[in-house]
């Protein structure tokens, strides 16, 4: 019995951690721009897949990883180049449709760039799995455990000790105030879409030997990590790890102990429930304001 | 100074520009070319897609009263739209319902669902709505595709025809005035509720959310109203498809088909009744004359989204009524 819960609680971590970088990619790119960027989840896509390619072409794997997370941040660039810079005055509703139309435009071309296959990736350090306590854990899972980690620690250095990282944090609690002092919102706001693809692209590196990736594997990463982010308050970022993990462990034991055909589910129960009962998250209370 | 006579083309101008206002027009226009179209269509292949057309205009109006006069985005319409449709499906066919019966229930299931959703969420300022919407359509679409014993799952659930009181309804000719008829009632509908105080009180809420709520209205109880009447519409435009085509797939409920029902709102124009049915027009045909394009589908409609969005923000109707409004004026 322990031991099962172990497994579960394992295997809920692991999937947590990526939910987290995606949902770390929502809030950097909410705090910029009040818009949440639906094509998130094809950054993810985006790493795994050309991570497969690299892995193909015959580069070592500390060389992959940095070049996949690269071709990822290039495309969330131009993306906000092309189709979010040129709308930056409109509504939200309209960015939030503009990231709609850019995920199935971002997916069509995965289509045709690779194929419609579903390829995995070799694991980082072999598939032996790792017994412990009675529970067996890929290695695999522990890439991505310190991978997340890493980032994580990564980000909150650059957030609390670099002068861009809080003139970002600025620039998320009031634009025109930044502004004034001298920050240059615009350059927020394409740092962002870099930052946020960069995360995901990490996210489907190290989630592709387990899961598997194909061109439209992002949808429900992407539509989990928005779920994360919401639980975890949308623009916190402890909020979003916090979500994150949460997500993943509910995830792991209710498709252990109550049906694994409802997996999938879980997330957006989760999500209405957040929405209906705690609008602003558990850790961001501060934007809920009631009509 | 005396002002010169308005010359007669000017007058005919005005009223030209007057005409093309007045919502009642519209209507009467829309109601002209759906009588003469049947000339045109000279096969059921050609009817088939007319009512098609037809059945996504429905959803697509209601939906565009919530996205252009509530300023809220649903993703989850394709669920309310399968949720009638295997609502119907199932109490009609397995429990041995009459028809009407299943589809005025499974219809107003739906509207109480948007209810118990929109209430708690469109209280709250920001775009809750999108994302409760969203969560629910995913819902609606594993639950469909998982309880197979109830829906037959993925591979689908056959549907009986549409019967009233021993009329069985048959052919895609019959099904054509039908599917019209539903679509004409819907744009009555929806230009009525424009009209009415919901319909003003949700133009004050897009000028100055602010002003409006000191003037005493309620923002909340307004957009719940639109947003419950777009989620029936949809659910009826459900029903319909349904009964029609004799076969309902969990596809009908799939994230990708509430995002296209969004395109079609947006790329006809929002706050535009028949901007909504245009894009229905346009976004049903064209896949279906661009079948070469298959594979590249996706990439059409992600490119079509984004420029709507930077170039014609308002859509394409409104945009060639303004220039019809500048014409006019010149």
């Amino acid at each position: 019995m322990g031991s099962q819960w172990l497994q579960f609680v394992a295997s809920g971590v692991t999937s947590g951690a990526i939910y987290a970088l995606v949902a770390l990619g929502f809030s950097i790119i909410y705090n910029a721009s009040g818009a949440i960027n639906f094509a998130q989840g094809e950054f993810v896509m985006i790493g795994g897949m050309s991570a497969v390619t690299l892995v193909a072409a015959g580069l070592p794997m500390p060389v992959v990883v940095p070049l996949a997370a690269l071709t990822a941040v290039v495309v969330a660039l131009l993306l906000e180049k092309l189709a979010i810079e040129p709308a930056r005055k409109a509504s939200t509703v309209t960015l939030i449709i503009i990231t709609i139309g850019a995920s199935l435009l971002l997916r069509g071309l995965a289509q045709l760039v690779w194929d419609k296959r579903i390829h995995s990736l070799p694991a980082f350090s072999g598939d032996a799995p790792l017994q412990f306590m009675g529970a067996t854990v890929l290695p695999q899972s522990l890439w991505v455990l310190g991978g997340a980690a890493l980032a994580v620690g990564a980000l909150s250095w650059f957030f609390g000790r670099t002068l861009f990282g809080k003139a970002m944090l600025a620039t998320s609690y009031n634009p025109l105030a930044a502004q004034l002092v001298g920050i240059n919102t615009r350059t927020v706001l394409f740092v962002s879409f870099g930052l946020a693809g960069m995360l995901g692209a990490l996210a489907g590196v190290l989630i592709a030997p387990i899961t598997f990736t194909s061109y439209d594997s992002g949808i429900m990463l992407g539509l989990k990590g928005f779920a994360a982010a919401m639980l975890g308050g949308l623009g916190s970022f402890n909020g979003a790890v916090l979500g994150g993990l949460l997500l993943g462990l509910a995830e792991a034991l209710g498709a252990g102990f109550v049906s694994s055909a409802y997996k999938d589910v879980i997330a957006f129960v989760v999500l209405l429930a957040v929405l209906f009962f705690m609008p602003g998250g558990l850790r961001g209370a501060r934007r809920s304001d009631r009509v | 100074m005396e002002r010169a006579a308005p010359t007669a083309s000017e007058l005919a101008r005005a009223r030209l520009r007057r005409w093309a206002f007045d919502p009642r027009s519209g209507l009467l226009a829309l109601a002209v070319v759906i009588v003469l179209l049947p000339l045109f269509l000279s096969n059921n292949y050609f009817y088939d897609i007319a009512i098609a057309v037809a059945l996504n205009a429905i959803v697509c109006v209601g939906l565009n009263l919530l996205i252009g006069y509530a300023g809220q985005i649903s993703l989850g319409h394709a669920g309310f739209f399968a949720l009638g449709g295997y609502g119907s499906a199932i109490l009609s066919g397995s429990q041995g319902w009459p028809v009407w019966l299943s589809m005025l229930t499974s219809c107003a299931a739906v509207g109480l669902l948007a209810f118990v959703v929109g209430r708690p969420t469109l209280r709250l300022k920001g775009h809750y709505l999108a994302m409760a919407t969203l969560g629910l359509g995913v819902i609606i679409s594993i639950v469909v595709s998982t309880e197979d014993r109830i829906t037959g799952g993925p591979d689908g659930l056959s549907v009986p025809p549409l019967a009233l009181f021993g009329w069985v309804v048959r052919g895609e000719h019959t099904w054509y005035w039908i599917a019209c008829s539903g679509l004409l009632l819907a744009v009555w509908l929806a230009q009525n509720l424009i009209e009415s105080p919901a319909g003003r009180a949700l133009r004050a809420l897009h000028g100055s959310e602010v002003a409006a709520e000191t003037l005493g209205i309620d923002s909340a109880r307004y957009k719940l109203q639109v947003f419950i009447v777009s989620a029936v519409f949809a659910a009826v435009a459900g029903t319909l498809t349904a009964h029609y085509a004799g076969f309902i797939t969990p596809a009908k409920a799939s994230f990708m088909h509430s995002v296209e029902l969004v395109i079609m709102v947006v790329f006809g124009g929002m706050a535009s009744v028949f901007g909504a049915v245009v894009g229905a027009l346009v976004l049903t045909t064209l896949p279906q004359l661009l079948t070469v394009l298959k594979d590249y589908e996706m990439m059409v409609y992600g490119v079509v989204l984004i420029a709507t969005m930077v170039f014609f923000p308002q859509g394409i109707v409104p945009t060639l009524a303004r220039w019809l409004a500048w014409w006019g004026r010149r």
